[in-house]
């Protein structure tokens, strides 16, 4: 017999009291994709900071399971005025973790703070002549144009508009707050938050959650844990043992390699809970040759094979990974492969052929690769072969995250500490729509790191903002993804699926665009 | 002897000031930026800058440097960049785990290896000789994350007897508080008592050949009593120096422990730190190293009167 076993044995023996049992169940233990180690959600775009306002924050708006906008916090909105009014009303009863009453003064505050920040609105903000309250549950944003995609930025996921108390929103956005008072479902226990090793949060007993059914992010948002806690585990091999043996209840982002292991073990259930994959982005820097030279990103791109790009990442996982040609979201509205051809040709022959006829004479690339990212550093690995059976004259620079994101930003000649190609990866969510495609902005100097410029790609996008609907906007999105094949902004290297691991007594896990836990419980 | 403590202590500014200056320069020169790890994918270099601006990390080397040597003075060390917490707040809530799991491997590795190094010098050149140094080299060999690893999968997840990872304080009782700590402590134990193994043999030997351990026998003491009182006593010297020099390794293997455990102490902290860049935090707990390492080797120059009263200061 295990010295556990025994050990629950004698204890089964005593009359536990049955409050006791009670709050042990009701506790969710979490072992984060990362460190939680701000708590400001407009202050950093961190995932994992995210995740903690999901908790702590109420939206006013939220995306369902189809990536449509209801309401959250709002009772409802009327827009008046042909499209140059929004008024927005909450619902009653709502309140912050100190008691305080929701006030549409909160919301106004944390929409501009937000605002701020958020690459969406600040697209939109031009429109926007004011927000304002009208009393304590109405605001009114009075807009100089129609702005059709207003709703769709309140309730967006990928940099949600969450509602702070006025007096904390109040602060500078390049500053970061210092408390964590939301109305949301859980509140944060601050005095127990140790950065780098333990987070929790305590169901919220003023919450009032919506009536109707949890549907992605929108619905009702019940707590029915006690407290989730949060424990970092930097090792994955340590956290899929902590899986195993009963220590954690729930690891949000397992590594794929420990996938098989984990399904192995019959109390453990591997499912996706995220509804987009991550894809691989391959970026040149347009202002350095050789990437300078259009030719000779398209000569790189023949040559790339998804395939091999995401078994090298989520290997041969069943139902891991997917091909995804185009540059938007596959399986969402503006995804096409309208001339993406260039991405199927996947033949090193012809590659290097089309190589020598753009004019490569043998400069120097530098590849940097993040090796403490497992994921991105897969994929630059892929890279790093493919430039060098093309013949190109490859230097492969290996270092952390943390250098990588400061060498991104120089724009000098590899010789003077520059660089010719990066990777990263992308959610889904923020490669579905042109307004906050990052990676598909081709805007020069203040474009994403590698700078490409292309008037044709800007123009288009801007067709788009214009589009009054999916049928206009669609022929947009196809012409956006031909000229994307042509100038090759970057390269896409196909999506893969990040599923989470539960053990089987946690039950009401659903999918969502981010990882939430409300509606959750454990028996 | 109360002035030498004195003055060794002082002699710990100079050092430390160096530390402090050492550190301060090569976080300056290092590659990294903490403002676009704050900023993320999305953020303009605008907002990257702003972010900067807001840290402060855009004022000249000297101005940031008077200012936090002035702050350490006061004994404010400062505010992380990403938690927004103070610097010692973020070391106090880490100290416990790490002290715990070095004194529990000191504690550990002194009670098995002095007595494992004392019979390998009785018996020399013997089968207990051997296996006592084939394990002195199998610990130096074998790294610390592999035991770790090997160690839970045995104790924890095959036979169930001690958890995979954590650490419970130990206001919470010694025993939970010990049922962490023992896999962490043997893993990083096992260079340690190979060290001490292999020096505390080697002393013993030398000192086994003396006169005095002859006259020791001639006039029939026991030999445990020649080992122990005659021997090991005179070989105490080089062995506790072993030990003092040893915490750096500690130090050092604590890192890759903690990692391994899951164990929330400073050597995770400063790891986390360094992958983030934040500076003061890196800058804390480094000065902090230092000055327990000058310590311990003031403590370790003061125990040797203890061990060999010829010695004076």
């Amino acid at each position: 017999m295990h010295r556990r076993t025994l050990l629950q044995a004698s204890l089964a023996a005593l009359p536990a009291p049955a409050f006791a049992q009670g709050a042990a169940a009701r506790t969710l233990r979490v072992i984060p994709q990362a460190n939680l180690t701000s708590l400001d959600p407009v202050w950093t775009t961190a995932v994992v900071t995210r995740n903690h306002a999901f908790l702590v924050y109420d939206q006013l708006c939220a995306q369902d399971a189809k990536g449509e906008i209801r309401p959250q916090m709002a009772e409802g909105w009327v827009m008046e005025q042909d499209g140059l009014a929004w008024t927005f009303t909450l619902r009653d009863g709502l309140r912050f973790h100190d008691g305080e009453k929701v006030l549409a003064k909160d919301c106004v505050a944390s929409i501009k703070r937000w605002a701020r920040r958020d690459p969406f609105a600040q697209v939109l903000w031009p429109a926007v002549a004011e927000v304002e309250a009208l009393d304590d549950r109405r605001f009114r944003f009075r807009l100089n144009r129609p702005l059709p995609l207003l709703l769709m930025a309140l309730g967006q996921t990928q940099f949600p508009c969450f509602i702070m108390p006025e007096r904390i929103a109040s602060t500078d956005a390049f500053q970061q707050i210092r408390e964590a008072v939301g109305s949301g479902p859980f509140r944060f226990v601050a005095n127990e938050w140790n950065p780098g090793q333990r987070a929790v949060w305590a169901k919220f007993d003023g919450y009032i959650p919506r009536q109707e059914p949890v549907d992605g992010l929108a619905g009702g948002r019940t707590p029915r844990l006690n407290r989730v806690e949060w424990t970092i585990i930097s090792d994955p091999a340590t956290a899929a043992n902590a899986m195993t043996t009963g220590e954690q209840d729930y690891w949000e982002y397992p590594l794929h390699d420990l996938l098989p292991l984990l399904r192995r073990n019959r109390e453990v259930v591997v499912e996706q809970r995220l509804l987009d994959g991550f894809y691989g982005i391959c970026r040149f820097n347009h202002l350095q040759p050789p990437f300078n030279n259009p030719g000779i990103r398209r000569a790189v791109a023949m040559a790339v094979d998804q395939r091999d790009y995401m078994r090298a990442v989520a290997g041969n996982e069943k139902d891991g990974w997917e091909a995804c040609e185009g540059v938007f979201t596959c399986g969402t509205p503006l995804a096409n492969e309208a001339g993406s051809e260039i991405l199927k040709v996947r033949n090193i022959d012809r590659a290097r052929a089309a190589l020598k006829e753009a004019g490569y004479a043998g400069e120097k690339v530098v590849l940097v690769a993040p090796g403490d990212y497992p994921q991105i550093n897969a994929l630059s690995l892929v890279t790093a072969d493919l430039l060098t059976r093309l013949g190109m004259n490859l230097e492969l620079v290996s270092t952390d995250w943390g250098t990588l994101v400061q060498r991104r930003v120089s724009k000098e000649p590899v010789e003077k500490g520059g660089w010719s190609i990066i990777h990263t990866t992308s959610s889904g969510q923020s490669l579905a729509l042109p307004v906050y495609h990052l990676f598909l902005r081709a805007n020069g100097a203040n474009a994403w790191f590698g700078w490409p410029s292309d008037a044709e790609i800007e123009r288009l996008r801007g067709e788009w903002l214009s589009a009054p609907d999916l049928a206009t906007q669609k022929p947009v999105a196809e012409a956006l993804n031909r000229r994307a094949m042509e100038v090759l902004p970057y390269i896409p290297l196909g999506f893969y699926w990040q599923p989470s691991a539960w053990r089987r007594n946690v039950t009401g896990a659903f999918r969502a665009p981010a990882t939430v836990f409300w509606n959750m419980s454990k028996a | 002897m109360f002035a030498y403590v004195i003055r060794r202590v002082l002699a710990t500014i100079p050092v430390m000031a160096l530390v402090a200056l050492f550190v301060f320069s090569l976080l300056y020169i290092a590659p990294g930026d903490p403002a676009a790890v704050i900023a993320g994918d999305q953020a303009t270099p605008q907002d990257v800058e702003r972010i900067r601006a807001s840290l402060g990390l855009d004022r000249p080397f000297l101005i940031r440097f008077g200012e936090w040597v002035w702050n350490i003075l006061n004994g404010d060390m400062g505010v992380s960049i990403f938690t927004n917490l103070p610097v010692t707040t973020m070391i106090q809530q880490r100290i416990e785990p790490t002290l715990s799991l070095m004194i529990l491997t000191l504690i550990l590795a002194v009670s098995i290896a002095v007595p494992m190094g004392v019979v390998a010098a009785w018996k020399q050149g013997t089968l207990i000789d051997r296996a006592v140094m084939g394990f002195a080299v199998l610990g130096f060999s074998v790294p610390v994350f592999v035991v770790g690893y090997l160690l839970a999968y045995v104790f924890a997840l095959e036979l169930d007897w001690l958890p995979v990872q954590g650490y419970t304080a130990f206001k919470v009782g010694f025993f939970p508080w010990l049922e962490n700590l023992i896999l962490p402590s043997v893993a990083l134990g096992g260079v340690y008592i190979a060290l001490i193994a292999r020096i505390t043999r080697a002393t013993m030997l030398e000192v086994l050949q003396q006169d005095y351990i002859r006259t020791a026998r001639a006039k029939g003491a026991g030999q445990s009593n020649i080992l122990f009182l005659h021997a090991l006593k005179n070989a105490a010297v080089p062995i506790v120096t072993v030990i003092g020099i040893g915490i750096a390794l500690l130090i050092g293997g604590a890192v890759v422990t903690e990692s391994v455990f899951a164990i929330p102490g400073l050597g995770r902290l400063t790891v986390d730190a360094i992958l983030r860049r934040d500076y003061p935090v890196i800058q804390g707990v480094v000065l902090l190293f230092s000055f327990v390492y000058v310590l311990v080797n003031l403590l370790i120059d003061l125990a040797y009167t203890l061990f060999d009263p010829r010695i004076r200061y």
